[in-house]
């Protein structure tokens, strides 16, 4: 006879289906799938009443249902753009195929194709903004969170600044980013667009303090006992961090990490609201002016995508944390 | 013969809100190679303050410690120290921890093989062989202390320093691993510090044992030499008239002379009774 395993979580479902289900198994059942079921239709049933009832000067606020045909339409519109691109790029080809047959010393120029960013190459920038950003800020935060763990010296003189800087607004750097990178990025053949690196340093500005602060709380706590062992061991100051103070400290630094990248994520999409940086933010800030009957749907579809892309970020900090600490307690849903 | 290590006139002072707290006063002590001595004493006594200083964890405000012709300055792998609570680091397995502190010591003279095998040697010493592969969250309380007893012989100590090795472990484990660590003190003649609260550990292991009184300016009150031969064994020690001696004198030397007066406002009186002993 063939004996089929299930994962735990799917236990419950079997038991349904072969109709010997426990009482535990009914309470799991209710937990995992029905009350989130329960609780995601009665907020589609409250949205579309209380949308019905709202008229803007975009017409009706948008209800569940429109919002799915706004994002069928924007898949499509993506599409219809890639096919385009294809297209293009295809003509060019056979452009420079005929001539370099008339003219075989002709170099050929090959150009970009420019059509207008759709919805999905937004989110790939925002994507790839706030992990720049997000990197960026890590590499700072964690050595000076390091350092400001290990000497009280440097902490006493870093504390007030980080208390300082730590609750401003990305709204507030956005201006001074914006001058400073136009001020001292100054090339002819830019790697990277200005706008990028506007978003991505605000991004950083604003993300790096959680972080910071968790490392350099990790790197204060760690244990009495395990700087005597690297006493009694004459580990020199390099291997004293590496071996006692980075591990002690992981799984702070990792809580830190992932407040840091939700805040990032946050940031992001204002900044490139404010910026017209290319992004998300742009993206809702267009449609906000662009405001025909389908921006308040569109707009909707893309907080919603905000918000799964948060939520997506963080579940992968959180794999990262079960891979990487040691300490598995630490690690929080 | 020259002792091995040598304590003279150690005493320590912290400074506190209140001034300055004397904990310890000219505690002198000397040990020879290959001794199995037992700091006994009721708690806050000072006998890890001692420890600590011989070890080099904390520096003594008077005196000093000399091990073999060096004064002990700092802490080292010369003088291993087994912790209370093991101490290990939880993210890495009982041969990772082994390991890091044979790396340390002997990575200018053994090769990766070598230290390998002095890796394996040590926990199979300490009868942990079986589970060397395992982090510490995955083994219990008295395997963990043998992984930590491992890693200070692992360094080859002159001294091997144990802060009540065995207190948070429970009579049976504490049995097993006292009879692990006479067998391995028989193999290697490590010479080693114990302190202790127990009377009949102390007993069972040492060669001597050093009695402390209570403090503040605690120092050595009583030496007892425990001429019991060797290999011991504690079921046929148990009525032995040299074995329920020596018990016998700890027990009045703590609870006797040294009884600790429990409510603080007669503490004066306490210390009053030791400056009247040490007189």
């Amino acid at each position: 006879m063939v004996t089929l395993t299930f994962p735990t979580w799917m236990e419950p479902y079997r038991a349904l289906a072969t109709g010997k289900i426990t009482g535990d198994q009914w309470r799991n059942l209710l937990r995992q799938l029905i009350l989130p079921v329960l609780g995601m239709a009665a907020f589609l049933l409250l949205w579309q009443l209380a949308a019905q009832r709202i008229d803007t000067s975009l017409g009706q606020f948008p209800g569940p249902v429109d919002v799915w045909e706004q994002a069928g339409a924007l898949v499509e519109e993506h599409q219809a753009s890639r096919a385009k691109e294809a297209a293009f790029h295809e003509r060019q080809e056979k452009y420079i195929a005929s001539r370099l047959e008339q003219q075989p010393e002709w170099q050929p120029v090959y150009r970009d194709y420019t059509g207008a960013p759709t919805f999905f190459d937004q989110i790939g920038t925002s994507l790839i903004t706030v992990m720049s950003g997000f990197l960026l800020a890590s590499l700072i935060a964690i050595p000076m969170g390091i350092v400001i763990g290990l000497s009280s010296t440097a902490h006493a003189a870093m504390n007030p600044l980080i208390q300082l800087f730590k609750p401003v607004s990305p709204l507030a750097w956005l201006p001074l980013v914006t001058m400073v990178v136009s001020a001292l990025y100054v090339t002819d053949d830019p790697l990277v667009a200005k706008s990028f690196l506007t978003s991505m340093f605000t991004v950083s500005l604003c993300c790096l303090w959680p972080t910071l602060m968790n490392t350099s709380v990790g790197v204060t706590s760690v244990s009495q006992d395990l700087t005597n062992v690297s006493r009694v061991l004459r580990l020199n100051a390099l291997s004293h961090v590496r071996k006692i103070v980075l591990p002690s400290a992981l799984p702070m630094m990792f809580t830190g990490l992932r407040l840091s990248l939700g805040i990032a994520w946050m940031v992001l999409i204002a900044a490139e609201m404010l910026a017209q940086n290319p992004g998300l933010g742009k993206f809702v800030w267009d449609e906000f002016q662009n405001g025909s009957s389908q921006s308040l749907g569109r707009i909707m579809v893309a907080v919603i995508v905000i918000g799964l892309i948060g939520f997506l970020l963080d579940r992968l900090m959180l794999m990262l944390q079960r891979a990487l600490v040691w300490d598995k307690a630490s690690v929080q849903r | 013969m020259k002792a091995l290590l040598e304590l003279s006139n150690v005493g320590m002072a912290f400074d506190t809100p209140k001034g300055q707290f004397e904990a310890l006063k000219d505690v002198n002590l000397k040990i020879d190679a290959g001794e199995f001595v037992s700091l006994i004493g009721h708690s806050g006594c000072g006998k890890s303050t001692v420890l600590n200083i011989v070890a080099g964890l904390l520096q003594a405000t008077d005196g000093g410690v000399i091990l073999d012709k060096h004064e002990v300055t700092e802490p080292g792998p010369e003088r291993a120290v087994v912790f209370q609570n093991h101490s290990l680091l939880p993210w890495l397995t009982a041969f990772e921890n082994v390991e890091l502190a044979v790396k340390q010591v002997f990575r200018k003279t053994k090769s990766k093989a070598e230290i390998r095998e002095w890796v394996e040697h040590n926990l199979e010493l300490v009868h942990m062989a079986h589970a060397m592969h395992k982090k510490p969250d995955e083994i219990s309380g008295g395997m963990k202390q043998r992984v930590g007893i491992a890693r200070a012989l692992a360094m080859q100590p002159q001294v091997l320093l144990m802060d009540e090795p065995f207190g948070a472990l429970d009579a049976l484990t504490r049995a097993h691993l006292q009879d692990s660590l006479m067998d391995i003190h028989a193999q290697l003649g490590t010479t080693v510090i114990m302190i202790t609260h127990d009377v009949d550990e102390a007993v069972l292991l040492s060669d001597r044992i050093v009695m402390m009184t209570n403090g503040p300016s605690a120092t050595i009150g009583e030496i007892l030499d425990v001429t019991l031969p060797r290999p011991r064994d504690r079921l046929a020690l148990a009525d032995d008239p040299t074995f329920v001696r020596c018990r016998q004198q700890v027990l009045q030397f703590l609870y006797e002379k040294q009884r600790k007066v429990e409510p603080l406002p007669k503490r004066s009186d306490s210390s009053a009774e030791a400056t009247r002993k040490r007189a």
